[in-house]
């Protein structure tokens, strides 16, 4: 069963979010990093670049399969995990804390079409 | 249908598997194709002809063909061949092996295609090669669409006019049934206008700009101040070039370019009605995600002993779908072989050794030309490696036959009515001063 964190949002295509002011920090969920397997790269916009929601941003890589990554929100890309270009299994080893990109929000209301935990928990099936 | 040799399958094999299958007649495993798209009746073919035939009759085309003496380039170059390589290269393991398709199995296999990229990256000073593509024109539409999945939302991509027009022709093919814009760098001067360049970057929406190495009129280009110019405006850098000059020009990763792309040809291909030939394609590492093909890695098996495999698979087509950079999911393998062998043979000294010879000739050439009066210089004093373009001061079509009727190929006609030369080390001084004789005598 994997875990999923209260008092964040989560996408339909398993991203999270965490609100921090007009920022949003976004990630994926540990079910998506258990059906992906063994995470071999994780391909990330850069700072500055805009995104929007429900558009791709990236994607995730395991040794045989790849995965498109959905920005929840629209805005702009303020910072990226760095962190994950060398060490990107530290997405398998805790999907909360390996966050991907932070970005600074354009229409917060877009909030408001995510699952909170218990709604993702459902979704998920478990 | 009568036993022929080639088919594995007899009649009786036929029927149990339509049998199996519960379909009465082979034909009707195409009852999903419209019936105005099947072809009806008999194939009009001829009668089989014996071994003895058959040598026969290809040995009369073969007849046919004009034995010239080539002086002449514009992409496809008459270097020599050492008699070695189409020797190794007819080994049955190479030449008839498909497509392994469990491919760690073919250990040799996947050596060569190693030992390929790693000489390629020699060549032309960049981190990582694929294992070869189908030729350069299809190289450099593979690099644009690249240059558009790694700058993610730009669409337009920027030709140099100083490209072989073919290798413009195959870009703008795929260009227009990928999505892509493409706009044109002026040449000025005998060389890519770094000026008209950052006119267009300044629109802000440019993805990758793809200039040649040495353009169609020979020219050595200098790309002082691209990759500066392309990189502030994050975009991408592509060098088409002639790998067989690189071994004396300065090297995409001397230029600082992010991918370099070009026709394998001139590693000792012989000319062969344009194939086929082989596409090479080497990218700086940062970009290594993006770049389409396959590609060969360097590892231990579980006793620590070294083994080759195919690696980083998840760019493919077979994996990341519709998403991927490309749809290659092939190489050019026994032309990369041929390219493998040919550099082991030459080595780095061999190489600069035919670009001297080349060189060497074809300032001789030019040199001689223009004391016959009958061109004149259209880029004076521009660097040229072994081909160049002269304007001719009547019209060529009256010289190219008279050469062709003593046993040259040459003066290309351009679209601007220059013409061209070019000369490898095969040419000989006593070759070179026949066809000026020719061009003399008018």
């Amino acid at each position: 069963m994997s875990k999923i964190v209260e008092g964040l949002k989560y996408s339909e295509s398993h991203e999270w979010v965490k609100v921090e002011g007009n920022v949003a920090i976004i990630g994926v969920s540990d079910f998506a990093q258990a059906e992906m397997g063994d995470i071999t790269y994780v391909d990330m916009p850069e700072a500055d670049d805009t995104v929007e929601a429900g558009e791709e941003f990236g994607a995730l890589e395991s040794v045989k399969a790849s995965s498109e990554l959905v920005c929840p929100v629209s805005g702009t890309v303020v910072e990226v995990n760095a962190e994950l270009e060398d060490a990107p299994e530290k997405v398998n080893e805790d999907a909360y804390a390996a966050w991907i990109i932070k970005v600074e929000m354009s229409n917060p209301a877009e909030l408001d079409a995510l699952m909170d935990a218990a709604a993702y928990k459902a979704q998920i099936g478990e | 249908m009568a036993q022929l040799s080639y088919f594995p399958h007899t009649e009786s094999d036929i029927r149990e598997m339509l049998d199996r299958i519960g379909v009465k007649k082979l034909e009707d495993l195409y009852s999903d194709v419209p019936s105005e798209f099947l072809k009806k009746g008999a194939y009009a073919l001829p009668d089989a002809l014996s071994e003895h035939e058959i040598r026969d009759y290809f040995a009369s085309l073969e007849a046919m063909n004009a034995r010239l003496k080539v002086f002449v380039g514009a992409g496809a170059y008459d270097h020599y061949t050492p008699a070695v390589i189409p020797y190794l290269c007819s080994r049955s393991e190479f030449l008839t092996a498909y497509t392994p398709y469990q491919c760690e199995i073919s250990q040799g296999t996947l050596r060569y295609i190693f030992e390929y990229q790693s000489m390629i990256c020699e060549l032309t000073g960049m981190d990582v090669s694929n294992a070869s593509m189908y030729d350069g024109p299809t190289a450099a539409a593979e690099a644009m669409k690249m240059a558009v999945a790694c700058s993610r939302k730009k669409t337009r991509v920027l030709l140099s006019k100083g490209l072989l027009p073919h290798v413009i022709k195959v870009v703008e093919t795929y260009a227009r049934f990928g999505g892509v814009e493409i706009a044109y760098i002026p040449v000025e001067e005998g060389q890519t206008s770094l000026e008209s360049l950052r006119g267009e970057l300044a629109k802000g929406d440019v993805a990758g700009v793809i200039v040649p190495s040495i353009n169609r009129y020979g020219i050595i280009e200098d790309h002082s101040g691209f990759a500066d110019a392309i990189h502030a405006e994050k975009g991408i850098l592509v060098e088409y070039c002639d790998p067989s000059a690189l071994a004396v020009v300065k090297s995409p990763g001397e230029w600082d370019a992010d991918i370099a792309v070009g026709d394998g040809q001139s590693l000792g291909l012989p000319l062969c009605y344009g194939g086929p030939y082989v596409g090479f394609m080497a990218v700086k590492k940062e970009h290594l995600r993006k770049m389409p093909g396959r590609i060969v890695g360097k590892t231990v098996d579980k006793e620590g002993r070294r083994a080759f495999v195919l690696t980083l698979q998840a760019r493919e087509q077979h994996i990341k779908r519709e998403k991927a950079t490309s749809n290659i999911c092939s190489n050019e393998s026994l032309m990369a072989l041929w390219v493998t062998i040919y550099l082991s043979l030459m080595g780095p000294e061999g190489l600069r050794e035919v670009n001297r010879l080349s060189s060497d000739g074809a300032h001789y050439l030019y040199a001689e030309l223009l004391k016959t009066g009958r061109f004149e210089e259209v880029f004076p004093g521009k660097p040229f490696l072994k081909e160049f373009v002269l304007k001719p001061k009547q019209f060529p079509g009256q010289m190219q036959k008279k050469l062709e009727d003593a046993g040259f190929f040459a003066a290309l006609d351009t679209e601007e009515g220059y013409v061209s030369f070019c000369v490898t080390e095969k040419r000989s001084k006593e070759e070179i001063d026949r066809l000026v004789q020719v061009i003399k005598e008018g």
